[in-house]
């Protein structure tokens, strides 16, 4: 803004600088004086007043549209860092008291390689969870292997093992309350979170 | 009450009784035998002794009366009998002309008029009476005589240290009568909503003693109760702290920082925790020195095996544990330096279902832990020197047992009422009851007997 205003001022004292230099120059001689040159004179002086307020208003134009394209550029970027996000967040799912990526589940974790690879300031933290019907705390045990699993298929794919935290919360925070299998199968999971780098994430 | 019924190691099944009489071997009995006490009194087998809590003389006594009465029923030790015609037979009401008897044994006070005819004829062994605010006097009823007496200074009821200390009094109750410890005045700690809370071991002065944001788990106590250890959770990984009973802020296990660390367990010398840690490789047993703070050393090796949830022998010279080499977790034990696994409470490989949270009972005779059978879990006790295996509950699910420091009664887990909460079983008579009437109370951790400046709080 500080810029602009600048801008708009320099563009001000320009205009009012032509407009100096293109004052008549100053009656030395006694001449008859020219009717036609005066008002040609005007008339220029005047052009010049037009020319540059439209410049300046030009200019105006010209920061606005640069602001607005700078505006929605990033409207942009964030809708596609939402979009990111979204896709890291998906889970992975796990079979009973088992804690191997299954084939459906490896497409999820080929997108999450994808986005680390295009960010490659991203960082991340994967955390394993289980169902409610294992030893509770065999289950931070089961969890931790859960959670190992993603990140070691990450890193198979080429993603740096130190960009990826892993942390084991058991049976302690399930997603489904209920106690039944499909409770249960939501349960049995990897959650994926950002821990750096996540501010702008470009798609893969 | 729910009677379960218990198959007992040496005596093969033994149908428990719903009369007051339970039948149980003598061999078993061995608590009493095992530190060279004489009893004291006529062992009759499968007759647990007569007990009587004569009411007291001022109506000021009567929740200490309750408190003992209960401790002592809830003991599993006794008989307790109950007055005909209720509290209205005072104490010392027999006229001195019908007790047959004098007093031999009695030494005055409040064993003066007692009439211990009648308390026999009741099928009392024992008879304790509270003289006054500070007299208990504990009667050889056979003998016709005053056994034992204390002196002691209870606090006001209103004082959080009262229950404590009456139930104390119960243990000393126990001590003069039968000669073993006993296990009232203990504590049992657990985890409900992420926080952990302590509770006396009669279900009464339940208390939250970690207050943290962080969600809580596998409370431990040191062995001598003025200590204990927890896990929390925090970002990205779990901490360990050893908080005093008293006060005193708690302190972060130092060696452990960005790992998952959990299930901690005291050494018997309280000095080394052990506890179970989950990194990228799996997870592993160390044991770290908490009375310097250093000394952070790796027990167990898995690669593609996970090794959890230690639990020291009482002498300190082994552990055992659960490891996932033979495919499901199941319970090792292995020299407390790490030395020489081997496998402890055996199974049937592709049959038997997954062991976890193994603790070793006070007197080094024991393992508790729980095993799923047909999709639920179950309470099991290894016998260490036999290393047979029994199944002590099968009544719903049932897990993460703790032995009371009489190595007689476990606390547990188990929905058998509709919900999660924690139960005690008596293993010697079958007898369960349930410690707490709230959903949700699980990874209970019993106290040993707590020391007398412990009992403030928690």
């Amino acid at each position: 803004m500080k810029r602009l205003s600048l801008i708009v001022l320099s563009g001000i004292a320009a205009a009012a600088l032509a407009a100096c230099s293109h004052n008549p120059p100053p009656v030395t001689t006694p001449q008859q004086p020219n009717a036609d040159s005066v008002a040609a004179a005007e008339r220029a002086r005047q052009d010049s007043i037009d020319r540059a307020a439209a410049e300046a208003r030009a200019r105006e134009e010209a920061e606005r549209q640069r602001q607005q394209r700078i505006a929605d550029s990033l409207a942009g970027l964030g809708k596609t860092t939402e979009a990111v996000r979204t896709m890291l967040a998906t889970l992975v799912h796990f079979d009973y008291d088992k804690a191997n990526i299954r084939s459906e589940d490896a497409s999820v974790l080929d997108q999450k390689a994808a986005i680390l690879q295009a960010n490659p300031n991203l960082r991340i933290r994967i955390s394993g969870h289980c169902d409610e019907r294992g030893s509770d705390e065999y289950n931070l045990a089961l969890g931790n292997r859960r959670a190992t699993a993603a990140k070691q298929y990450l890193v198979s794919h080429g993603i740096e093992a130190a960009r990826i935290e892993t942390v084991s919360y058991g049976e302690e925070r399930p997603i489904a309350q209920g106690h039944d299998e499909a409770a249960w199968a939501q349960n049995r999971r990897d959650e994926f979170e950002i821990i750096g780098g996540g501010d702008a994430l470009k798609q893969p | 009450m729910e009677r379960e019924r218990t198959t007992l190691a040496l005596a093969g099944v033994v149908l428990l009784s719903v009369f007051l009489t339970v039948p149980r071997s003598a061999a078993q009995d061995t608590s009493a035998v095992d530190r060279g006490v004489r009893i004291g009194i006529i062992y009759r087998p499968g007759v647990r002794p007569g007990l009587v809590v004569l009411p007291g003389v001022a109506a000021a006594l009567d929740s200490v009366r309750a408190i003992i009465a209960r401790d002592l029923d809830l003991s599993d030790r006794f008989e307790l009998i109950t007055l005909p015609g209720g509290d209205s037979i005072r104490v010392s009401a027999a006229p001195p002309s019908v007790a047959g008897r004098a007093p031999a044994g009695g030494r005055g006070g409040a064993a003066a008029g007692l009439n211990y005819q009648l308390y026999q004829a009741l099928g009392a062994d024992f008879a304790v009476g509270l003289g006054d605010t500070t007299v208990l006097a504990v009667h050889d009823v056979a003998a016709g005589g005053l056994r034992r007496e204390f002196r002691s200074r209870l606090p006001p009821p209103k004082d959080p240290e009262f229950r404590m200390a009456v139930h104390r009094l119960a243990d000393h109750i126990l001590e003069a009568t039968l000669g073993v410890g006993g296990i009232a005045a203990t504590r049992i700690l657990f985890v409900l909503d992420g926080k952990v809370y302590a509770i006396d071991q009669d279900g009464a002065d339940k208390r939250l003693v970690s207050s943290s944001d962080h969600q809580a788990m596998s409370p431990a106590w040191a062995p001598d109760g003025r200590r204990f250890s927890y896990m929390e959770f925090w970002a990205g990984h779990g901490q360990l702290f050893v908080q005093p009973v008293g006060p005193g802020k708690r302190q972060p296990v130092a060696t452990t920082g960005q790992a998952l660390d959990f299930t901690p367990a005291f050494s018997p010398d309280g000095k080394t925790l052990a506890f179970s840690r989950a990194t990228e490789e799996g997870t592993d047993i160390y044991t770290v020195n908490i009375k310097d703070n250093c000394c952070l050393q790796r027990l167990t090796v898995g690669r593609f095996s996970d090794n959890l949830s230690p639990t020291y022998s009482p002498d300190g010279q082994r552990i055992a544990f659960v490891s996932t080499r033979p495919g499901l977790p199941q319970v090792y034990v292995m020299a407390a330096d790490g030395t020489d696994p081997q496998l402890f409470a055996p199974f049937d490989y592709g049959v038997t279902g997954s062991s976890n949270a193994p603790d070793w009972s006070p007197d080094g005779q024991s393992v508790a832990f729980h095993r799923d059978v047909g999709g639920t879990l179950q309470v099991f006790v290894l016998d260490v020197r036999t290393r047979a295996v029994r199944q002590l509950t099968s009544l719903g699910r049932n897990e993460d047992p703790t032995w009371a420091p009489d190595s007689r009664h476990l606390a547990f887990v188990s929905d058998r009422s509709g919900y999660r909460q924690l139960w005690i079983i008596d293993l010697e008579t079958g007898r369960i009851r349930p410690l707490l009437q709230q959903s949700g109370a699980r990874l209970p951790a019993w106290s040993p007997r707590l020391p007398e400046t412990a009992s403030s709080t928690p």
